[in-house]
């Protein structure tokens, strides 16, 4: 990539105490990000795939700034994030937004569907008649007739209709990026690709670069152009979305795949592609954390860390099978692309 | 597929009904909570009004006429130990027992409220330092902590007032910090956030609309825990003085018609039975009717 990302992760680390003991000292953390760092090109969509726990949610909430890295920074246009020289954190807020998985726990109950979208302009100083002409255009936009929907209170709607009203609110500040954490997760399939489809629809008309968390690998391979394979903090694979799909190089993402729902009988699978939970992130082990479900691991799968190799043009895979002279006993086949 | 466009006028636009008035029309279809509403409703009108509505001088003693029973000429309610007529005293009763019963409990709400949204909210060194020091008053039973602090204080009027406001406070706090934490890890809040929304916006727009409603149906039900311990201290003597009229000090000085005139000696105790529980039935349909169903 040679023009500069819209948004850039560098090494960001986010821990969060175990609380215990008898004064509430933290006495170990849990490794929720560790040291991911990944890149956005304007106009793309980042599918995030893992299993619950990997830590989707808290790199989504990291770029939002809900939460602070423990280290690492999030650049915007290459400028670095709330600090001085850097975009200050209200302009970043208003170009980076997110789309919550609980539809109603992501609307205040007290606030009518209107005046939930048009509180984010209202916060930024747009008038409150502009707020509110702006809120009744976008329920428009995603489906919603604002003459019917704009008084409603949220458990009045649909759970697919109040997830459009949390795609208008999260619009309604006119952002560049929409982080979309399991944005359609709670919804049922057919609605699901209504809203799947008005997402696609939105992200031409506005020209929005998405970041789309999900555990389900058919819509991620559906909205994004490239996926990021996430395994207990790190990242396990970054490829272009056929690539990972047609060429998973990672151990993990080819267990996930196999994991796939598919409709050719032929396909079928019959056992179990991962056994056992993933590992505690509490504290993990040195190496790679994937090795104690791994079925090719080794002993050097336990020493150093691994870093992300490139397995093809714009694929990076963290797996010593694809590094040459890693030691490993397959390292020896991989090839230098 | 477009069904708004075929069906323009079937459905015509709906007027944006406040929260409030929703609960509102909810409560009133609640016989129960109604009926207790009015019953409440007479009940301060008539303490309100008492000076005009009152046959008798509230202090007019007579001793050729004490301890009547209930049905006599002229006191319909009976009189008590000096001969004062009862019906009287029991509406002039009402006005110090009834700003006893609520004064505490709007006092606490203000400041438990805030103490209890504050915890919440602010969360870590913050909470820990309120709720610590609201779980001192907590190891005290609330009527223990009551009379201790009336004692300390002296008796009298605005003294008592002071320490139930003192010993609801606790309780308040506590429900209030529980919902407040409760709310502020929502996802609306953290939106509200996302969009670089201030502590203060949030807290007014997204945190407080949303607290304030189970907080007050909580308060409601302590009122008559108010009044309860109100007459409690007033029967201790550390409440109202004789010969002002309260409820519970007078439940006190006809203790000893309880045998002679026992009806007469109940009234009272009646009175502040049917003030509680009908705050109590308020309380529990209020309750119900705030409960948006998801």
């Amino acid at each position: 990539m040679t023009a500069t990302p819209i948004l850039e992760a560098r090494q960001l680390v986010k821990r969060f105490p175990v609380k215990g003991g008898l004064l509430g000292k933290a006495r170990s953390w849990v490794h929720a990000v560790d040291d991911v760092s990944f890149a956005i090109a304007a106009g793309e969509s980042l599918g995030v795939v893992g299993e619950s726990g990997c830590g989707k949610s808290t790199t989504a909430r990291l770029l939002v700034h809900l939460l602070e890295p423990d280290a690492g920074t999030i650049l915007l246009d290459g400028r670095p994030i709330g600090v001085t020289n850097g975009v200050p954190l209200t302009q970043a807020r208003r170009q980076i937004q997110m789309v919550f998985q609980d539809s109603f726990a992501s609307l205040n109950p007290r606030l009518t569907v209107e005046a939930s979208v048009a509180f984010g302009p209202r916060v930024h100083g747009v008038s409150q008649r502009e707020a509110t002409e702006r809120a009744r255009s976008l329920l428009a936009r995603v489906g919603l007739e604002p003459d019917r929907f704009a008084g409603r209170y949220p458990h009045e709607l649909s759970g697919g209709q109040r997830q459009r009203v949390n795609i208008a609110r999260a619009l309604a500040l006119q952002p560049r990026v929409v982080i979309l954490d399991e944005a359609v997760s709670a919804l049922d399939k057919s609605v699901e690709a209504q809203v799947l489809n008005l997402l696609l629809d939105l992200k031409a008309e506005f020209g929005l670069t998405y970041v789309f968390i999900s555990h389900d690998l058919n819509v991620v391979r559906y909205m994004s152009d490239r996926v990021m394979v996430m395994y207990l903090g790190k990242i396990a694979e970054l490829g272009p979305v056929a690539s990972i799909y047609d060429d998973a190089r990672h151990p993990y993402t080819r267990a996930l795949l196999s994991a796939m729902p598919s409709m050719n009988p032929r396909r079928r699978t019959t056992q179990a592609p991962l056994a056992g939970d993933p590992p505690n992130p509490i504290d993990p082990p040195p190496g790679c954390r994937f090795k104690a479900r791994c079925r090719h691991a080794e002993e050097v799968c336990g020493q150093g860390d691994i870093q992300l190799y490139a397995a093809g043009e714009a694929h990076r895979v963290a797996c010593l099978m694809d590094q040459p002279r890693a030691g490993h006993s397959h390292s020896a086949k991989a090839v230098v692309p | 597929m477009n069904l708004t466009a075929t069906l323009p006028a079937v459905v015509p636009a709906r007027p944006a009904q406040g929260y409030w008035r929703s609960v509102l029309g909810r409560l009133v279809r609640d016989k129960v909570a109604m009926f207790c509403a009015f019953m409440l409703l007479a009940i301060v009108l008539i303490a309100i009004f008492a000076p005009w509505l009152a046959p008798y001088d509230p202090a007019a003693a007579s001793m050729l006429k004490r301890l009547q029973p209930i049905g006599t000429e002229g006191h319909l309610l009976g009189t008590d130990e000096l001969g004062r007529d009862l019906m009287t005293r029991l509406m002039y009763g009402g006005r110090l027992s009834l700003v006893m019963g609520i004064g505490p409990v709007v006092l606490a709400f203000v400041i438990g409220s805030l103490l209890g949204v504050t915890a919440g909210f602010a969360g870590g060194m913050v909470n820990t330092s309120i709720m610590r020091t609201v779980d001192v008053f907590y190891a005290f039973p609330s009527v223990l902590l009551a009379i201790a602090i009336s004692g300390a204080l002296g008796a009298g009027l605005v003294n008592a007032l002071v320490s139930l406001t003192i010993v609801f406070i606790p309780p308040i706090v506590r429900v209030a910090e529980s919902v407040t934490t409760q709310v502020r890890s929502l996802d609306y809040v953290e939106a509200a956030r996302a969009s670089g929304a201030g502590n203060a916006v949030i807290i007014r727009l997204h945190v407080l609309p949303n607290v304030v409603g189970p907080i007050f149906v909580y308060a409601t039900g302590l009122v008559s825990v108010s009044l309860i311990l109100a007459s409690g201290l007033s029967f201790l003597g550390l409440g109202v003085k004789p010969p002002l009229a309260e409820w519970g000090l007078m439940l006190n000085t006809l203790r000893a018609a309880i045998y002679s005139n026992p009806w007469v000696a109940a009234l009272p105790g009646l009175m502040i039975f049917t003030v509680s529980i009908c705050c109590n039935l308020l309380s529990d349909g209020l309750r119900q009717a705030m409960d948006v169903t998801r």
